[in-house]
């Protein structure tokens, strides 16, 4: 086949996607904004994203917080490795590894169960039924994922800010034979609000990504099961690429100054 | 435009009391023609059958006439108001006129049965749980089912109980346009009669205006008062019930008795 006609339909596709995605957006934004609001679905949802993903989101960041401690210790100088230990640990896990390993954690669990659901619905005429019973699927199903996902990750994540940094403590203070007070003070002295909101900054960044993206892809999904199988996958793997690049963006701007 | 392959048969004009009217309605879905100019009136308090063989376009003039796929080009009516550009809340002001059987049941997995039939009137009226609750029971004895199937789940029904729970659903709100789609599809033939009766008594109590589609001659004979014919996206005969029989259309003839040889061929390919 031609390569510049293989090159053109690339394009092509490509700026389809995004137009569509766009719009998309758009709708489902809008609709955050629009009377009236399923406050009843919003805190269902907030439940499903939030609540019942603290114990992956918990056990991920603990045992990273752990493991950060170790490197850490084992990889740097052990030389007053204590301070520097908790210190790196604090600011590790707040600024980067609570609210993205939490992300691509939900992700995985989050976006992937919303393209499931919206695309089953898609594929067996559940959002068209919506449509006929004079009820607009964006406000009835993609606004509330979406409220919720913005104001639950941050929760989530401050959280999770908590436990990682837990999980360094108890590594450091039972395996690597730190002094508990110590450790505490250091971890106090060094950590500022800044630290913290700029995680829950992201991780709101992040809800957003994951509830639209799971939306996105179950919204339109088509071919039956197949079709709902691959909606899922995308999803996943969308959400998972846009948070890590929208979390160097915004490391970039939050902390080139 | 190409020209019309069923250039002979008369294109109906639309009528003055008509409920619906599709005049020259096409849609095409990037090089692939769905509706090639669908003329179509369906007359206000009757009920218009549509057959037509698998992927002849039926399910999409429903869902442009519902505003859920916009026509390519053309011009959809319901009571003389243009439904082909309308968004927001003045669709869902016309959406309040209709109810939708759909083929597969298309029940909401999440929500309990009552839930299911209740929804138009407490997401779309602005009813309370409670009288809707009342409502969705009511609904349902009507269409023979009894309130302790409202606490279940669609998941724990029946094929046949799901038809019917999803025809409450579209009478719940007391439609004055009806659509069903496929509605005995899937169905043993006794249900199958079972939910045509459902659906006469239900169209017949409402008064309401029915627009049909399917391919059971039987259900057709039963639930309609005028049949059309759609093949490739075009109509290509109207009439009532009775004369069905002897349109004299050989499209027609063809699909009613069931015959492999005729002018409608399948794209079946040898192996």
């Amino acid at each position: 086949m031609n390569l510049l006609a293989i090159i053109g339909r690339v394009v092509l596709n490509t700026l389809q996607e995004t137009g569509r995605l766009s719009l998309f957006t758009w709708h489902a934004v809008s609709h955050c904004f629009r009377p009236p609001t399923f406050g009843r679905l919003v805190l269902a949802q907030m439940m499903r994203i939030g609540y019942f993903s603290l114990p992956v989101v918990a056990l991920t960041t603990f045992f990273t917080g752990g493991v950060l401690a170790l490197q850490i210790y084992y990889g740097g100088s052990q030389f007053n490795s204590e301070s520097i230990v908790a210190t790196i640990v604090a600011l590790g896990i707040t600024r980067e590894l609570g609210p993205v390993m939490a992300g691509l954690m939900i992700a995985g669990r989050v976006s992937a169960a919303i393209a499931a659901e919206l695309g089953t619905m898609r594929v067996t005429e559940q959002i068209d039924a919506l449509t006929t019973l004079s009820t607009n699927p964006y406000k009835y199903l993609v606004a509330p994922r979406l409220i919720a996902a913005v104001l639950t990750l941050p929760l989530l994540v401050f959280i999770a800010d908590v436990i990682g940094v837990f999980g360094g403590y108890v590594i450091g203070t039972q395996t690597l034979g730190f002094n508990s007070g110590v450790y505490i003070k250091t971890t106090a002295d060094f950590l500022e609000l800044d630290d913290i909101t700029s995680g829950m900054i992201k991780s709101s960044v992040f809800g957003f990504i994951i509830a639209l993206m799971g939306c996105y892809h179950g919204f339109n999904s088509k071919g039956g099961a197949q079709g709902v199988g691959r909606a899922t996958t995308n999803a996943v793997v969308m959400s998972s690429i846009l948070i890590l690049a929208s979390n160097y963006l915004m490391t970039s701007l939050f902390f080139s100054s | 435009m190409a020209p019309s392959l069923f250039r002979r048969n008369k294109r109906q004009e639309p009528m003055t009391d008509s409920k619906i009217i599709l005049t020259d309605v096409h849609k095409r879905f990037g090089s692939k023609k769905v509706l090639n100019g669908i003329n179509l009136s369906v007359p206000a308090g009757e009920s218009l059958v549509v057959i037509g063989g698998s992927g002849t376009g039926k399910s999409v003039m429903l869902k442009c006439i519902l505003g859920i796929i916009r026509p390519t080009s053309g011009s959809i009516k319901v009571d003389d108001i243009e439904v082909t550009k309308l968004t927001g809340r003045a669709q869902e002001k016309v959406l309040h006129k209709f109810g939708m059987l759909f083929q597969g049941g298309a029940l909401f997995d999440s929500l309990r049965v009552w839930e299911n039939v209740a929804f138009g009137l407490i997401q779309g009226q602005g009813m309370n749980r409670k009288d809707a609750k009342e409502v969705a029971i009511l609904k349902l004895a009507k269409v023979g089912l009894s309130p302790d199937v409202g606490q279940l789940y669609p998941a724990e029904l029946s094929g046949g109980m799901q038809k019917r729970v999803g025809l409450a659903r579209a009478i719940a709100t007391d439609p004055e346009i009806i659509f069903f789609d496929e509605p005995t599809t899937g169905l043993d033939p006794i249900m199958a009669d079972v939910i045509n009766d459902l659906i006469v008594e239900s169209v017949k109590d409402l008064g309401a205006t029915a627009l049909s589609i399917t391919h059971d001659m039987a259900s057709a004979r039963k639930i309609a008062d005028n049949i059309a014919m759609i093949h490739k996206g075009e109509i290509l005969w109207q009439g009532t019930k009775d004369d069905v029989d002897h349109s004299g259309n050989e499209y027609v003839d063809q699909f009613i008795n069931g015959r492999a040889d005729g002018p409608i061929q399948m794209d079946v390919r040898k192996l």
